[in-house]
């Protein structure tokens, strides 16, 4: 029997309470050199590269930031930075590796739906701690998680919302497109149900997916022109990963303009676009809890501070840093996490997890950012903006406050009799 | 008394100028920047009905987002100088809490039209007709006057068809109908989407399944008028699949006829012919990036050097892989495959060392940017169309290269008869590496073509090495002609099945197409006759 399969067992048979014991024993080791690990599970290579390396590094600029400030209760941080490498199983492997060997307190990390559904069980059997900082799809609610992203109520269904009104368009047919995996397929889902609910019929929305790293939209976008010939017409795109680029490249080269068929976005930010020619794509859309264009005093220190990063550490980016949504709730997770640590006094995992519920901070998106007191997701507010020629969005529309998030959709039958706090939770 | 002087003195000289002189009405212009959408939808069509240059300046300023506001001030800001949006005087020193005016995509669409509405006028007969398409799709009902004004004057016949056309969209809704009836004739000839969807509009059924238009000959007016376009729309898509075919076809070429000769002609199975595509595609990059630090000026020219870079660095690491590996392994195809697919770990690695994980962006030169329009819902993109031409030219070079020089005769005899071209006094070994070097400067030349539609990284070549295959294999062994009818059939045959099934289902149905195909015949579309084929 290997190490691992040995050390499965031994938990099976002797249940919970020696992992209570092993984990208080972690604590300790650790405090004797004051040194706590956290891990970081993002893709440096592979299609989705373009889109996780920048969290790693504001992950690391954010522990940077906490250490010269005396640390989290005096212990420094120490990451551990591993490469899944836009392999599913493979998150399951480093997350397992992160855990059992390095032996983190916390992990910051993953972006597409499927790596987080892969890792998921891993964190749920060694009561890890994951904080998953990119809008998803909902339908899910683990003890052993926090979304520091948006639900479909915070991101996805305001969209479409403004496409239908009269300043977004007023768009009567939809195309959706997107990647095919779990996340695309999901708030689709709950996209067409909305649509009916809205008096939208089956024959007005289509639904085309592509697979990862796809780069051909020759023919896609001819469809969207065609369907588009049928009245007002809006695209939703849940693409994700480095397909965007070959996407927005052919919807500029066809000549598809804004203005006729409007393109609104929830995974591409400032990031994705960076290098695509903006021109041909002035008056697309995204819809983010945050923009790098936004302007108050917490993002001006955020995006000063991410400069300064950029430019200590000459990474790539350091010419033209930018900041996009996933990276400020990066930001905000690893703070709450902190604040967290603080109050519970302790690394524990299931201490830090009661100890999260209502924590507040002040985020770069000039709003305070809340956790809620039960389902593991924070109160944010949506912005909708547009594309302008240099890669910045300008927003066009944006809610009052923050809103709170709801993991399980009312537009998905059977959520009603969901409960909107994970199972399992100790109450300490 | 002064300021009523500085008036009279600028009217003057405004009226020097033959402009209008009124000066924009201050209300309008405080309505289209701080009004809500429904505001300044109807400030713009306000100074659309003013006609006054200045008007236009401000619009066009707008819709370029160069209109900041200070306070109540509203300002046209052109770098570090600005004029003051209602008066046209020079604004200096800038106010430093300025905010850019936000523009939505229905202001951005109605200030187009705006813009497009002053040009109607304009002396060029360009000018006029780029106005008159631009306004096809967005023009609304406030401008039937301006429209009609234009027509009154227009010669040209090009622009007049235009006008009318959009005068038909306007007119749709007209309370004559006779007018309606014409406006209907009118649109059922065009072949834009846009018609189709205001035919449509008329066909509309309320929920309790009643036609909301009441009148029956306008019905069946739009209703062969909507068919009619709808063949015309037909057309359009054919011609688009057609070209998406070609180029699909096109791309699948470059990439296999690399692997035409070094698999083909040698029996080498490559399975790092796809990292020599990439190591093509980041020659391009390293030469792009060049220009654009070195030779800014010349930049749209990067890719006359990006392509001679890409063959010779492939065609470097190819006849290195050759001498280095894989001349020890002829006619022993298992080992090559392994040590091959080994070596294609290695380039990945290296690459990813030397150029990072990340995908680096290579820019397409301006020529190669937006498309033609053939027909009103087909563009035909500028690159897609050199990179078909490109990869004739390849394939055509590469023709004459095999059964016109030297080189290409010793190639075919090697093929044929390794022994007896030996015994003739062919140095084989040596027309080996040239031979491999060729078929890998070929796939460099693929990359090359690859970095200007699609991403460049490090997995580059993995996307690409099973298509390469296919068509190689689909084509028959040892056959240029079965590489490019296999390229362009599978092409075509993805891109069918992709319109009608999606794009993963296609990628799925070609594949199983290839497995049935090779179980019934499996020396490929095209076979070598008699006995070369024991050889």
């Amino acid at each position: 029997m290997d190490r691992r399969g040995f050390i499965k067992s031994l938990k099976n048979l002797l249940g919970p309470a020696i992992a209570a014991m092993l984990a208080a024993s972690v604590t300790q080791a650790s405090a004797a050199d004051k040194v706590v690990k956290v891990g970081v599970l993002h893709s440096l290579s592979g299609t989705m590269a373009i889109s996780e390396t920048v969290l790693k590094d504001v992950a690391l600029m954010t522990f940077d930031e906490i250490n010269a400030k005396g640390g989290v209760m005096g212990y420094k941080i120490e990451p551990v930075v591993v490469d899944p490498a836009s392999n599913w199983p493979l998150f399951a492997e480093k997350a397992r590796q992160l855990l059992t060997q390095d032996k983190v307190a916390a992990v910051f990390g993953c972006w597409t739906s499927v790596s987080r559904k892969s890792v998921l069980p891993v964190f749920e059997e060694l009561n890890g701690l994951l904080f998953y900082p990119v809008q998803y799809e909902g339908e899910e609610l683990s003890k052993n998680v926090f979304y520091t992203g948006a639900a479909p109520n915070q991101q996805a269904i305001p969209a479409v919302e403004y496409l239908m009104s009269k300043e977004g368009g007023g768009a009567k047919r939809f195309f959706l497109l997107g990647t095919d995996y779990v996340y695309p397929r999901t708030t689709n889902k709950i996209l067409r149900a909305f649509l009916h609910s809205k008096g939208v019929d089956d024959k007005d929305i289509a639904e085309v997916y592509t697979p990862f790293s796809h780069t051909d939209y020759q023919t896609i976008v001819g469809n969207i022109k065609q369907f588009a010939a049928g009245g007002k017409t809006a695209v939703i795109s849940t693409i994700n990963g480095d397909s965007n680029v070959p996407f927005y490249k052919e919807l500029g080269n066809q000549g598809l303009k804004a203005t006729d068929v409007p393109v609104v976005a929830f995974s591409v930010g400032e990031e994705e676009l960076r290098g695509v020619d903006t021109k041909p794509l002035v008056g697309h859309l995204a819809a983010w809890n945050y923009f790098m264009s936004l302007k108050n005093a917490s993002n001006d220190d955020f995006k000063k501070e991410w400069a300064a990063y950029a430019k200590a550490k000459k990474l790539s980016s350091a010419d033209k840093p930018l900041t996009n949504d996933p990276m400020e709730a990066t930001y905000i997770g690893i703070h709450m996490w902190k604040q967290a640590v603080e109050k519970a006094h302790s690394f524990d995992v299931d201490k830090v997890i009661v100890a999260m519920a209502g924590q507040q901070f002040k985020a770069p998106s000039g709003f305070v950012a809340e956790m809620d007191s039960k389902n593991h997701h924070l109160h944010k507010p949506v912005f909708i903006g547009e594309v302008k020629s240099d890669g910045q969005f300008s927003v066009v529309w944006k809610t009052k406050g923050p809103i709170r998030a709801q993991p399980w959709s009312p537009f998905i039958p059977g959520n009603d009799k969901k409960k909107d706090e994970p199972e399992g939770k100790s109450k300490v | 008394m002064m300021r009523r002087l500085a008036w009279l003195i600028g009217a003057a000289m405004l009226m020097a100028s033959a402009a209008p002189v009124a000066a924009l009405d201050a209300a309008v212009v405080d309505r289209l920047v701080f009004g809500d959408g429904d505001e300044k939808s109807r400030a713009i069509d306000a100074l659309v009905a003013e006609g006054d240059p200045r008007a236009e300046r401000l619009l066009q300023a707008l819709a370029d987002e160069n209109v900041q506001t200070a306070g109540q001030r509203v300002l046209i800001v052109n770098g570090d100088a600005a004029i003051d949006a209602v008066t046209g005087a020079a604004v200096a020193p800038l106010p430093a809490d300025r905010d850019d005016v936000v523009v939505n995509n229905r202001l951005r669409r109605e200030l187009s039209a705006a813009l497009a509405a002053f040009k109607l006028t304009a002396p060029s007969r360009d000018v006029r007709l780029s106005a008159a398409r631009q306004l096809a799709d967005s023009a609304d009902a406030a401008m039937l006057p301006l429209i009609k004004r234009a027509l009154g004057s227009e010669q040209d016949v090009a622009v007049r068809s235009s006008l009318e056309s959009i005068a038909a969209t306007l007119e749709l809704h007209a309370d004559d109908r006779n007018v309606r009836l014409a406006a209907i004739r009118r649109l059922g000839q065009s072949s834009s989407g846009n018609a189709k969807t205001l035919l449509l509009g008329l066909l509309e059924r309320t929920p309790a399944g009643t036609y909301v238009e009441t009148d029956e000959e306008v019905r069946s007016a739009a209703q062969s008028g909507l068919r009619a376009v709808d063949n015309r729309l037909a057309w359009g898509e054919r011609v688009g699949l057609l070209f998406a075919g070609v180029s699909l076809g096109s791309i699948l070429l470059l990439a296999a006829l690399g692997l035409a000769i070094t698999y083909g002609l040698m029996g080498v199975i490559n399975m790092a012919h796809g990292e020599l595509i990439m190591v093509g595609a980041y020659a391009t990059y390293v030469v792009q990036s060049f220009f654009r630090s070195h030779l800014p000026q010349w930049f749209d020219f990067y890719l006359l050097l990006g392509m001679p870079a890409a063959f010779v660095a492939a065609a470097l690491v190819g006849m290195a892989l050759e001498r280095a590996v894989i001349r020890f392994l002829y006619g022993r195809p298992l080992e090559t495959l392994l040590a091959t697919w080994g070596i294609s770990l290695v380039l990945i690695q290296a690459v990813r060392s030397i150029f990072g994980a990340q995908n680096v962006q290579v820019e397409n030169p301006a020529f190669m940017s937006g498309g033609i329009e053939l027909l009103a819902n087909v563009v035909l993109p500028w690159n897609r169309i050199v990179i078909i031409f490109f990869a004739a030219a390849v394939l055509i070079a590469m023709g004459l290269l095999l059964s016109r020089t030297r080189l290409g005769l010793f190639v075919r005899g090697v093929t044929q008869n390794r022994a007896m071209a030996a015994c003739v006094g062919v140095p084989t070994r040596r027309v080996d590496t040239w031979a491999f070097g060729l078929g890998s400067g070929i796939a460099g030349l693929a990359g090359c073509a690859l970095s200007q539609i699609g991403n460049v990284g490090p997995d580059l070549g993995q996307s690409y090495i099973v298509d390469s295959f296919m068509v190689v294999v689909l084509g028959g062994v040892g056959q240029l002609a079965g590489t490019v009818y296999a390229a362009i059939g599978l092409g075509f045959a993805n891109k069918l099945l992709e319109s009608w099934s999606g794009a993963v289902l296609a990628k799925i149905a070609v594949l199983i197409f290839i497995i049935v195909f090779i179980q019934k015949r499996p020396q490929g579309l095209f076979a070598l006759k008699g006995r070369a084929v024991d050889a």
